[in-house]
């Protein structure tokens, strides 16, 4: 056996260490999958870390706020945050849809399905590693019901999608991800584009003709076409646009706050939310509530 | 003479610096902990990047190819099962990077600051174009080589390098 020379060794060594690096990540491409155990044991052993650097932090921060700050007009304000934030949620489903009488139908049976939903509060504990890819941590996982691709969102707006679920957290691609995406709309006019995040604060909308009617400060929600958001959730608001080929440049705003992201919802479903048939040609009995007669309705 | 780098002859004996036990690993997990709490809590820190310092540090302190190379592989593997990359991205870069900073360790004095700081860029900056190579190359994604938010993150990184290394410095065995 030829022996190595000691000064070779370590380039040896290095060789040997990327090439199984290169292979380690040839078998991640070809399998597609994200839950090898070194992962899954690191993201475990490093949690309880980051749920206890969250919980002093908001320690810290209530400590501040109660006791230092003005104590009971900051507990008041909470508690309004907490009913505005709910009231908004409700809000925004049913704004969109105002004024647009024969959609009524459907939208009723929208709310009625979004009710049946079961949704998730989940707390957002620590965020990647990586400063060049946008991902966060939520404390539940896999015990409290989540799987991959569940739509998490905030009263605000649409925040991501589960990419990876451990035992009691989970990963969750931001929409600001360059490798995130949504299907979306403009609100007012319902012509469908898809939105796509760009790495930084801002997404884009994407393919729209040069022709099509787009205006600064259109509001853009989900179309519920890609079976994971349901439909008419806020994405954002329109803040530029330029001409280019063969598509415009649209800029979004994001509706989520994503630089202060602290308590999410989890969409509890995998179901996807079948496209409606229009209401003369409604399915039988097996679809959504049907409405009331008029007369019943009075 | 010219301080700033120190070149020692073949005979001359570079010093090798010892850490107390649980020093690196303990310094390591307090970095992954902190770069994954940077996102959430502090972004205006997001910008640096803790595993690649202490990396930098620990090679260039221990000057032996071998357990640098080692270390920035575990550092690397670690940031990666941390992030949504792909297992191997963060690992390879810094096992390169780990073996460079120790054969340079090896070579050359470079406890000075503005040694330092023209390494941890030098560094940075390899780090980062390793990264791209493998996104292109293995991934078949499209990256930017150079962007003036990465120039300005190299500066960023180069000077609280200098300065986590100062406080590193202290938990050396005399």
């Amino acid at each position: 056996m030829v022996a190595i020379p000691s000064r070779h060794k370590s380039l040896v060594l290095l060789t040997g260490a990327v090439l199984l690096q290169v292979l380690l990540l040839a078998v991640q491409i070809k399998s597609d999958t994200r839950g090898s155990l070194i992962r899954v044991w690191t993201v475990t052993a490093i949690s309880p870390f980051e749920r206890a650097g969250a919980w002093c932090i908001d320690g810290i921060k209530n400590t501040w706020h109660h006791y230092f700050a003005l104590r009971d007009t900051e507990l008041k304000n909470e508690n309004l945050r907490r009913q505005n934030d709910q009231l908004k949620l409700e809000v925004n489903q049913l704004q969109s849809k105002a004024g647009e009488a024969d959609r009524l139908a459907a939208l009723l049976n929208f709310r009625d399905a979004h009710k049946q939903i079961p949704m998730l509060a989940a707390r957002v504990i620590g965020g990647s590693a990586d400063n060049s890819s946008q991902v966060v941590y939520l404390d539940r996982g896999q015990r409290d019901g989540i799987e991959r691709n569940m739509a998490v969102i905030t009263p605000d707006g649409v925040v991501g999608k589960i990419i990876a679920v451990f035992s009691n957290e989970s990963q969750v691609l931001l929409l600001t991800d360059k490798e995130s995406g949504v299907g979306a709309m403009l609100a007012d006019t319902r012509v469908q584009y898809p939105v796509g995040g760009t790495g930084a604060k801002q997404l884009m909308l994407k393919y729209v003709p040069n022709d099509d009617p787009v205006n600064l400060g259109d509001k853009v929600v989900t179309s519920g076409m890609d079976r994971i958001y349901p439909k008419d959730l806020p994405v954002g608001t329109i803040t530029q646009i330029k001409p280019g080929m063969p598509f415009k440049e649209v800029t979004v705003k994001p509706a989520a706050a994503f630089d202060h992201l602290e308590d999410v919802i989890v969409l509890l479903t995998m179901q996807p939310l079948a496209p409606r048939n229009e209401p003369e040609a409604q399915a039988p009995a097996n679809a959504a509530k049907p409405l009331p007669p008029p007369a019943a309705q009075q | 003479m010219n301080d700033t780098f120190d070149i020692r002859s073949a005979e001359t004996h570079i010093e090798v610096y010892k850490f107390r036990m649980g020093t690196v690993v303990i310094v390591t997990a307090l970095a992954l902990f902190l770069q994954a709490m940077f996102p959430i809590h502090l972004p205006r820190l997001n910008v640096l990047d803790l595993p690649l310092l202490i990396t930098i540090y620990f090679a260039l302190s221990r000057r032996n190819p071998s357990t640098g190379l080692l270390l920035g592989m575990v550092i690397g593997l670690l940031q990666d099962s941390l992030s949504k990359t792909p297992l191997g991205v963060f690992g390879i870069s810094k096992t390169i990077i780990g073996y460079v900073a120790s054969s340079i360790g090896a070579r050359l004095d470079t406890e000075h600051p503005a040694a330092r700081l023209a390494l941890i860029a030098l560094f940075f900056g390899l780090h980062q174009g390793i990264v791209v190579l493998i996104h292109r190359v293995l991934l078949a994604q499209p990256e930017p080589w150079f962007t003036t938010g990465l120039g300005i993150a190299a500066a960023v990184n180069a000077f609280v390098g200098v300065l986590l290394f100062i406080l590193l410095d202290k938990l050396r065995k005399t």
